[in-house]
């Protein structure tokens, strides 16, 4: 490859220009802005190519740029192939029309502001659709129970729920050594450590092990349902089913609620179980009590209801998770942007409204004093 | 489509693709099995096999993005199982590749996904390669209105120009087609044909074609390869493959299709 380049040849007042080396896109360089500069406007009487080696659209696109198309009739007529290529280029047609005018920032923000709260309402709107929409397949299969697609509802229930389960002991393992640690230090400050147990049984079983199930099923499900019926959209695949009168309701998205509603309390279980197990052997080994006074006190001082505030938010969060995965992969359009910013927002939805309802659950128990 | 110029014995030793003795597995399933061919330089070669017989993946082979089991694939002379990083660049950018959809890439404009190669692989700055990009979109026969468009907002036939325009980015010597004229519709499939052949002609390009189309056989290949018994059963024009008594090609291009095409071809 050797770089593009020229010589203007001036004499008896005609311009000669003769082409050197490479014209091609990778060995062009900048070199059209000087052949521009030098000419000045000068027009060519003829074009030399003995130098010239290999010659592409790109060349030609600056030469013709560089000379302003003013190139002699017979130019490059010795050289048929290089020729045809500058016919091509120079017959081509490439004005654009001119582009509209950069909006001012002002506007720019105003405008993504005023589209953000439009967003909201249509968000919001699109919900409530979905929910309904949920809620009328959800009767028509329990007026018609043989519509259940078991081997679905087995499938996600494998895959979500049986699937999550190491993660989330291992997750609520940890929470529930973590409280230990944090409660034995402070409470041994006061002499108080025996009531390490009962911070642990009351924290783990009241908020943590539902809410740190709920998130890792927000970040396990809620993407997963989103990315494949997402894809699944942006593959034609809910569209092949609409037209074969299989309502997409049907077979993705109920059983990915029912799987999630049957298993989140049952991983909710489990996770009770991890995180007192991870406490116990904080305790065990911090304090020194011994695993069967860690079991007989948490049976003795903690109230069966605790257990039970923490389960009773399971089928909340699971059904919550279940549904904005579900619904943000069918709002998936065509492009794979949109599969990604539906993906992301899925799981954001989730982890949020899953702290915002813990929140309000909190408020109810309390004021029913439970 | 006259193949006189080609049917001499040529020295392959300029033939920018060149495989010899190509062995493909799949587990057990066995693609191909010491498959050898040449495409020799300026021709418009085309592969035609059945559903399965291995086309795609001995065009991923070729072009690198599989590693054959065994033999070797020689592409520009160079062999493609011990190429180091920079005569990879090299290569990469002396050939274009036009995927089965167009594979433009989504978060970039048209005009963007054109001018990508240039970007990437020349000295010019962005103006320029906008600027070549509206040449190139030109060529495929696009309007550079066509160029701030989304890929997401084309249609099919408008992708596969598009890819065609971004595999031509760079001025290749050499052209991959995988099915070109797949989906579109007979008129956009006759008119893109109509293109490669005068862009092959007036760029002096070496197209390989993937193909099913029995209209493009004829209307744009100087020599076509058959591939049938995990081998290239056959080098050879059209009109000689007519005449073949290998049972896949008479059925192939004899055929009530073949015939139709053939027909269509002579009153052309």
């Amino acid at each position: 490859m050797q770089a593009a380049d020229f010589r203007i040849d001036s004499s008896a007042g005609k311009t000669r220009l003769v082409l050197i080396g490479d014209w091609t896109a990778t060995a062009l360089g900048q070199v059209g802005e000087r052949l521009a500069r030098a000419l000045g406007g000068a027009a060519i009487q003829s074009v030399a190519t003995e130098d010239l080696g290999r010659f592409d659209t790109t060349g030609a696109f600056a030469l013709l740029k560089a000379t302003g198309g003013a190139l002699p009739a017979e130019a490059l007529a010795e050289r048929p192939q290089a020729r045809r290529i500058l016919d091509l280029v120079s017959s081509a047609d490439t004005s654009r029309p001119p582009s509209a005018p950069r909006p001012d920032p002002i506007q720019k923000t105003l405008e993504k502001i005023g589209r953000g709260v439009a967003h909201i309402g249509v968000e919001l709107y699109r919900g409530l659709a979905f929910n309904g929409h949920l809620l009328a397949v959800t009767g028509r299969v329990l007026v018609n129970p043989r519509r259940i697609r078991w081997a679905a509802w087995f499938e996600q229930i494998e895959r979500a729920g049986l699937d999550a389960l190491p993660i989330v002991a291992v997750t609520t393992f940890f929470i529930g050594a973590v409280v230990a640690f944090l409660g034995a230090d402070l409470l041994q400050q006061f002499g108080a450590s025996v009531f390490v147990v009962e911070l642990i049984g009351v924290a783990v079983m009241r908020e943590f092990s539902v809410v740190i199930t709920a998130v890792l099923l927000a970040g396990r499900s809620a993407s997963s349902f989103a990315a494949e019926i997402g894809a699944m959209k942006m593959n034609q695949e809910v569209d092949a089913m609409r037209v074969l009168g299989v309502d997409p309701f049907d077979a993705l998205v109920l059983p990915r609620i029912v799987a999630l509603l049957l298993m989140t309390p049952l991983l909710t279980f489990v996770a009770d179980l991890s995180g007192l197990f991870g406490g116990a052997l904080v305790v065990w080994s911090k304090l020194d009590l011994s695993p069967a006074f860690y079991v007989e006190r948490i049976s003795q001082n903690i109230s069966a209801a605790h257990f039970w505030v923490g389960l009773s938010k399971a089928p909340v969060f699971a059904l919550v998770v279940a549904a904005i995965g579900c619904r943000q992969g069918l709002a998936v359009g065509g492009d794979v942007e949109s599969l990604g910013r539906r993906v992301t927002s899925a799981v954001v939805q989730a982890i949020f409204s899953i702290i915002a309802i813990d929140a309000v659950f909190a408020l109810i128990y309390l004021e029913m004093n439970v | 489509m006259s193949a006189a110029g080609y049917s001499a014995a040529k020295d392959d030793a300029d033939a920018p693709i060149v495989v010899r003795g190509l062995v493909n597995r799949f587990g057990d399933h066995t693609v191909h099995d010491g498959l050898n061919l040449t495409v020799r330089k300026g021709e418009v070669m085309g592969l035609v096999g059945g559903s399965g017989a291995g086309k795609t993946v001995l065009l991923n082979s070729i072009i690198g993005l599989r590693r054959p089991d065994e033999g070797e694939v020689r592409v520009f002379g160079k062999d493609m199982s011990d190429v180091d990083d920079a005569e990879m660049e090299e290569i990469e950018r002396r050939w274009g590749v036009l995927f089965q959809s167009g594979a433009l890439w989504s978060s970039l404009t048209v005009r963007e996904n054109v001018g990508a190669p240039v970007i990437e692989h020349t000295n010019l700055g962005p103006d320029l390669a906008d600027e070549i990009a509206d040449l190139k979109l030109a060529l495929v026969g696009l309007s550079p209105v066509a160029g701030d468009l989304k890929p997401s907002e084309l249609s099919g036939g408008m992708k596969k120009r598009v890819g065609l325009a971004r595999a031509l980015a760079l001025d290749p010597e050499l052209v991959f087609l995988d099915e070109p004229t797949a989906g579109l519709d007979p008129i956009g499939a006759a008119a893109f044909d109509t293109l490669i052949r005068d862009l092959a002609t007036n760029l002096g390009l070496t197209v390989f074609m993937v193909t099913h189309d029995l209209d493009s056989l004829y209307a744009v290949c100087d020599r076509v390869a058959v591939i049938a018994d995990k081998k290239i059963v056959a080098h050879a024009t059209v009109q000689e493959l007519e005449k073949s008594d290998h049972p896949w090609i008479r059925e192939y291009f004899l055929g009530p299709r073949g015939r139709a095409a053939a027909a269509a071809e002579e009153t052309t």
